[in-house]
């Protein structure tokens, strides 16, 4: 596609992002579902700088995305009623699990990395459902709320005001997108490209694949943490369904079926999946079925996405 | 003290065969297709309640009989539909895929039969205890053990010496020139898809006489059947044996002596292996 495209493509989705509470009640819609979308789609981005960019298929991203919010929540809970500290807590307990786990898997391809974290990622489930003491199990962490931002000068109540909130989740999502960018036009970026397209070759070139494997699971856990912080504090809650295989699940499927190989691709398909889920879910009682079928349709129809769809067109 | 180790040292033992059971029939689907039968537990589920609705008819012997074989049927109708469109390509696309047929089935088993769970009547002589003496133990653990023992005895026998299980077995190594001998490699994978599938329908009928029925059986046995693969070694099916049993034994050791870290366990053993032995205890080098 010709540079031109390309930038206004980013212009394009900008606009509709700064100016969705606008216009989303007037096609019927609320400004909640648009917050949800943007904390969904970075999580989905986040996913993608895995899956799309460095060709490694990670299936329990629900882990970290969870971690996110059970660090924010129980921090703003018992710790410290403050939304900046409660996100610090939660992105630092994503991450630093995410390190952890990562020199474990990072040597593994293929199936075999899905399967493990998969695996790794029931872990933190099982955590959360079981240590009823800390975190509520099953009833998750309730009784807390976020907090108005003070930045000295004035105050955004990001609590009461959805528009607020709304604002602040684009701009959080506005710098993890220019980070993401950033890395995959930077020299690693280009690296993980690289390895995605031919792994002996890198391999050859002397690029320390696996390291890099661990570093772009680490940058990726980071912004699903991101989200995660951003999830509970949309909910004012949260409960071990935050971080369960489903929920990775959702992740992929957003990813796919934006586009895995476009840098908006996961928003498109984040927008398309929940507009979708909670127009069923307010219908059926049955929507987990159509959710399923939903998977399978994409996966049989639109393996490309929608940008990837499009993208052919253009070029053909 | 002793008494209690030895109790669930045979608990874990019972536990154990079971997800060997499952998991040797996802490790059957992924070693020849590349495909994480994510559904696993749904087919499971589904073997569980269709031997429910089919106990008034056929009586219990006739549901363990008839349950797993229909269970396999449906297995080898997804497989012939909808999975087979996707070998050779990224196993993120089966995996996807099987993932929806997850949801699918577990809200079709809800839409069927209720989501409050369901008793499941086993014969009053199986559930009695045998001995009261030395420590509690159902005939139908028993029972149990005996039942696995002789599917996975039967399925070792199937794959050494009948010519569909030597074909399975030389297909996970070179697919390709199983093909070129004039093998039809689509039926295989059809066949071996079912066997699997059958597999965890018997999983099925023999979990929910010991934990009752509800939609969401697999769920929580699908988690240790992936451990028991990974710790056994991807690829090698009596490793996948090996691991079920040895993570039920290490979990219900754990039982006695720290009840809250009995999955917790599981996931230890899994990391230690992943970092001293990242192919498996029998796994291949480089298969993965």
């Amino acid at each position: 596609m010709p540079k031109f495209d390309k930038r206004a493509g980013d212009i394009l989705v900008w606009a509709l992002l700064l100016s969705a509470p606008f216009w989303l009640p007037t096609v019927g819609s609320y400004v909640e579902l648009g917050t949800r979308v943007v904390i969904y789609a970075l999580a989905a981005m986040a996913l993608n700088f895995l899956l799309g960019y460095t060709g490694v298929l990670s299936f329990g991203h629900a882990a970290y995305f969870g971690l996110g919010a059970y660090g924010t929540a129980l921090t703003m809970k018992y710790v410290y009623p403050s939304t900046p500290v409660g996100m610090l807590a939660g992105i630092v307990l994503g991450t630093v699990a995410a390190a952890l786990i990562g020199p474990m898997i990072a040597r593994l391809r293929g199936v075999y990395f899905a399967m493990c974290t998969i695996a790794f990622g029931q872990v933190f489930y099982f955590i959360a459902f079981q240590w009823f003491s800390l975190t509520g199990g099953d009833d998750g962490v309730s009784a807390w709320h976020r907090a108005p931002l003070d930045f000295g000068f004035a105050t955004l109540d990001i609590l009461n005001n959805n528009k607020a909130f709304y604002y602040f989740v684009v701009a959080i999502f506005a710098l993890c997108a220019a980070a993401m960018a950033f890395l995959l036009r930077s020299p690693f970026g280009r690296t993980l490209l690289a390895i995605r397209e031919n792994e002996r070759r890198a391999r050859f070139l002397g690029i320390p694949v696996d390291w890099h494997i661990w570093m772009s699971w680490v940058v990726s856990c980071f912004f699903v943490s991101v989200a995660g912080t951003l999830f509970a504090l949309m909910n004012d809650f949260v409960d071990p369904r935050a971080l369960r295989w489903d929920q990775s699940g959702n992740f992929v499927i957003m990813a796919v079926l934006g586009g895995m190989r476009s840098f908006w691709g996961p928003l498109i398909g984040s927008a398309i999946f929940l507009v979708l889920q909670d127009y069923i879910s307010s219908e059926t009682e049955n929507w987990m079925s159509f959710i399923g079928l939903f998977f399978v349709l994409v996966v049989l129809f639109f393996p490309r996405g929608v940008l990837g769809i499009i993208r052919r067109k253009a070029a053909s | 003290m002793t008494q209690l180790v030895l109790f669930n040292v045979f608990n874990g033992l019972i536990i154990g065969a079971f997800y060997a059971l499952m998991a040797l029939g996802l490790s059957l689907i992924l070693n020849l297709s590349g495909v994480i039968n994510f559904a696993h537990g749904g087919f499971l589920a589904m073997g569980g309640y269709l031997a429910y609705s089919l106990i008034p008819y056929v009586g219990f012997w006739g549901a363990l009989l008839v349950s797993p074989i229909l269970v396999a049927f449906i297995g080898i109708v997804i497989e012939r539909v909808l999975i087979r469109r996707l070998y050779g390509r990224d196993p993120l696309y089966s995996l996807l895929l099987t993932f929806g047929l997850a949801f699918m089935i577990e809200d079709g088993t809800r839409f069927i039969w209720g989501a409050q769970s369901l008793p499941y009547q086993i014969p009053s002589w199986l559930s009695q205890p045998l001995s009261y003496q030395y420590f509690f133990l159902t005939g139908y653990r028993v029972f149990m053990v005996l039942l696995v023992t002789a599917a996975v005895g039967g399925l070792f026998l199937i794959l050494n010496y009948t010519r569909l299980g030597i074909r399975i077995r030389a297909g996970t190594l070179d697919l390709e020139t199983v093909g070129v001998l004039g093998v039809n490699v689509r039926v295989l994978r059809n066949l071996n898809f079912g066997l699997g599938i059958y597999l965890a329908g018997l999983a099925g009928v023999l979990a929910s006489g010991m934990l009752g029925l509800q939609p969401n059986l697999g769920d929580n046995l699908i988690m240790p059947s992936f451990i028991a693969i990974i710790v056994g070694g991807l690829g090698s099916l009596p490793g996948t044996l090996v691991g079920g049993i040895l993570i039920g034994v290490v979990s219900g050791v754990t039982t006695v002596f720290l009840p809250s870290a009995s999955e917790a366990v599981m996931y230890v053993m899994m990391a230690a292996v992943l970092i001293v032995r990242p192919r498996g205890l029998f796994g291949e080098e480089g298969r993965f």
